[in-house]
């Protein structure tokens, strides 16, 4: 603690320079944050999938539907605890660019199957009691500006060009990365209103296992009750489902890495560069340290503590930035649900910010501690 | 051998031996200090004269432990200090020698005050304890006003008094000062070597002091020559 003064006169010496480079830190673990923040967006899927869920889609696309009879013949396969339907719905609320998932859903049996998301009974209810009832995730509720009782109308579905809903209830999420962006409507109302050739259709089938019941066997028996028909099914894991979504936007996480690795290393040039200089000028500065008595170990801590100093300031400003970036919610309008800071983000933001302040400023903390004190004072 | 004791019966603080450095330059072998032996004592004011290139910042950089002797010895206090390893010898520095430079070199980011407490910070003292030293420091050397200035706000006399402050702020042995007036006009220089004696009078101080000025070496208690490595009185 004693040495504090020292260390903030030194880092006032240049304060322009000094702010400049807290700031690039600032800049780059804010992107860095970023970075982590967008990679668990594409990861959210596969975080909220529930481990004992199947996804059961048409074996030729996810886009053909599947019978609504299949429900009964998938709860006949051993293994299967409950299942439940959903279609994908696709209207435009108000403007096109207001993108948010809506399904019809199978309302007597989807809160079975999804119990992550939390619906206050009597809402559930009231939605259950009403054909044109839907139920709205709190991030989209609070979005619009939604509440329970207001009427949604939503146009331009490939379903029809005009569709009204009650809101009924808002639902919410048990875990903190669940998706709060999406809009349930009772799935029987779709197919009465719905074109003629999509009647009797859903989008896809979730199945859930019953505990100890093995995932792959059940995946392969639920395929094979529908093998040679008309409807083939295709079933996998929620989450071997929602990580070959992702896979198929490419290596999310190698881009990941190349862009922040160019980033902190730019960062480790700049920073490091500006500690030489830094530690250049005060040659003098440093021997008569060394003079009067600090040994290589203090200076060698001295000058480090600086490249730390800054890199803490720095970093903690480009962590608090990336905070108050995320806690505006999905800046894409819907393209990440679950938008938020991870805290292994933080961890790591912190740890790579400390790390490249005292790398930046290890090979200046040498020089300063290998500094021969007759030879610099001669240079006086 | 050079025997300096302005007190005579007194034993001596610092003894040197046979002390020779040389220096590399090329292939040629410089020899800047030949057997050197020499006593101080306690509360001596020496003076070091000597042309250029003489060896007498090389002496005072000996005996102050910033470098080591080719051969030959340094004892300070009964402790032999050209033996010592370089991480000691930095210890050694903290707790026996105050040093004052021609240009001064204080951190110039720092207050009076700071750049006084500079060797307070390597000890195991207290805040308050240290506040305590700095300011009898500074009181000593004139300077209790001018605690929160900056060097840059001193004049050239005051900074060297900041310089001597820092130097004896934590009651070193001896103090060492490489030319203390050779950057100062002569009203400035007279304040600072009525400062030295005054230490050396008052306070029991021994200093060894270079300088190329005669009038300040005339302040000493002793001057002595170095020509080409070898010293004389």
């Amino acid at each position: 603690m004693k040495f504090w003064p020292l260390l903030f006169a030194n880092l006032g010496r240049r304060k322009l320079r000094t702010a400049l480079t807290a700031g690039s830190f600032a800049v780059a673990i804010f992107l860095f944050c970023l970075l982590l923040a967008i990679r668990a967006g594409f990861q959210q899927g596969v975080e909220a999938a529930g481990a004992d869920r199947l996804l059961v889609i048409n074996k030729f696309s996810f886009i053909q539907p599947l019978p609504v009879a299949h429900r009964d013949r998938i709860l006949q396969v051993p293994g299967v605890e409950e299942a439940t339907f959903a279609s994908w719905f696709g209207g435009i609320y108000q403007d096109p660019k207001n993108m948010f998932p809506q399904f019809a859903i199978d309302h007597r049996t989807y809160r079975d199957v999804f119990s992550e998301f939390l619906v206050p009974e009597a809402e559930w209810q009231a939605f259950a009691a009403d054909k044109m009832g839907a139920i709205a995730g709190e991030g989209i509720a609070r979005r619009f500006g939604w509440k329970v009782g207001d009427r949604i109308p939503i146009k331009d579905s490939p379903y029809g060009s005009y569709f009204e809903f009650n809101l009924r209830g808002i639902y919410t999420g048990a875990r903190p990365h669940d998706d709060l962006t999406q809009f349930w409507f009772r799935w029987d109302y779709l197919d009465e209103k719905g074109p003629v050739e999509m009647k009797g259709r859903v989008g896809w089938y979730t199945a859930r296992v019953k505990p100890g019941a093995a995932m792959a066997v059940v995946a392969r028996d639920i395929d094979a009750r529908f093998a040679n028909s008309a409807f083939e099914t295709r079933t996998q894991s929620e989450q071997a489902w929602m990580a070959s979504w992702l896979e198929q936007m490419g290596n999310i996480e190698l881009l990941m890495l190349v862009i922040g690795s160019v980033v902190l290393f730019t960062l480790l040039l700049v920073t490091g560069n500006t500690m030489a200089m830094s530690v250049r000028e005060r040659t003098s500065e440093l021997a008569v340290l060394k003079t009067i008595g600090f040994g290589d170990g203090a200076v060698l801590v001295l000058v480090l503590a600086e490249g730390a100093l800054i890199a803490a300031v720095g970093g903690g400003a480009g962590i608090l930035l990336a905070k108050l970036f995320t806690l505006g919610g999905d800046p894409t309008g819907g393209f990440f649900p679950a938008f938020r800071l991870p805290g292994s983000a933080v961890v790591a933001g912190a740890g790579i910010a400390l790390a490249v302040g005292l790398l930046a400023g290890l090979i200046p903390a040498l020089t300063a501690m290998r500094l021969h004190v007759v030879q610099a004072l001669r240079r006086l | 051998m050079v025997h300096v004791g302005a007190n005579g019966d007194s034993k001596s603080i610092i003894q040197v031996r046979r002390l020779a450095k040389n220096y590399l330059r090329g292939n040629e072998e410089l020899h800047v200090l030949q057997g050197i032996d020499l006593d101080i004592d306690q509360g001596d004011f020496v003076a070091f004269m000597g042309p250029s290139g003489s060896g007498k910042t090389t002496l005072l950089n000996l005996i102050g432990g910033l470098d080591v002797p080719s051969s030959g010895s340094v004892t300070v206090a009964g402790e032999q200090i050209s033996s010592l390893s370089r991480a000691k010898l930095t210890g050694w520095r903290a707790r026996h020698v105050g040093f004052v430079f021609q240009m001064y070199n204080l951190l110039p980011v720092l207050s009076a005050f700071r750049n006084v407490e500079l060797p307070l910070l390597l000890t195991h003292l207290s805040k308050a304890e240290r506040r305590k030293h700095v300011e009898t420091a500074l009181a000593l050397v004139g300077l209790a006003d001018f605690a929160t200035r900056k060097p840059r706000e001193l004049s050239g006399g005051q900074q060297q008094r900041v310089a001597i402050a820092r130097a004896i702020v934590a009651d070193s042995t001896f103090l060492l000062c490489d030319e203390p007036t050779g950057d100062l006009d002569r009203q400035s220089a007279d304040g600072i070597l009525d400062l030295l004696q005054e230490l050396v009078a008052q306070h029991g101080k021994t200093v060894l002091m270079v300088t190329h000025d005669p009038r300040a070496a005339e302040r000493a208690h002793a001057t002595l020559h170095l020509d080409k490595g070898v010293l004389s009185t």
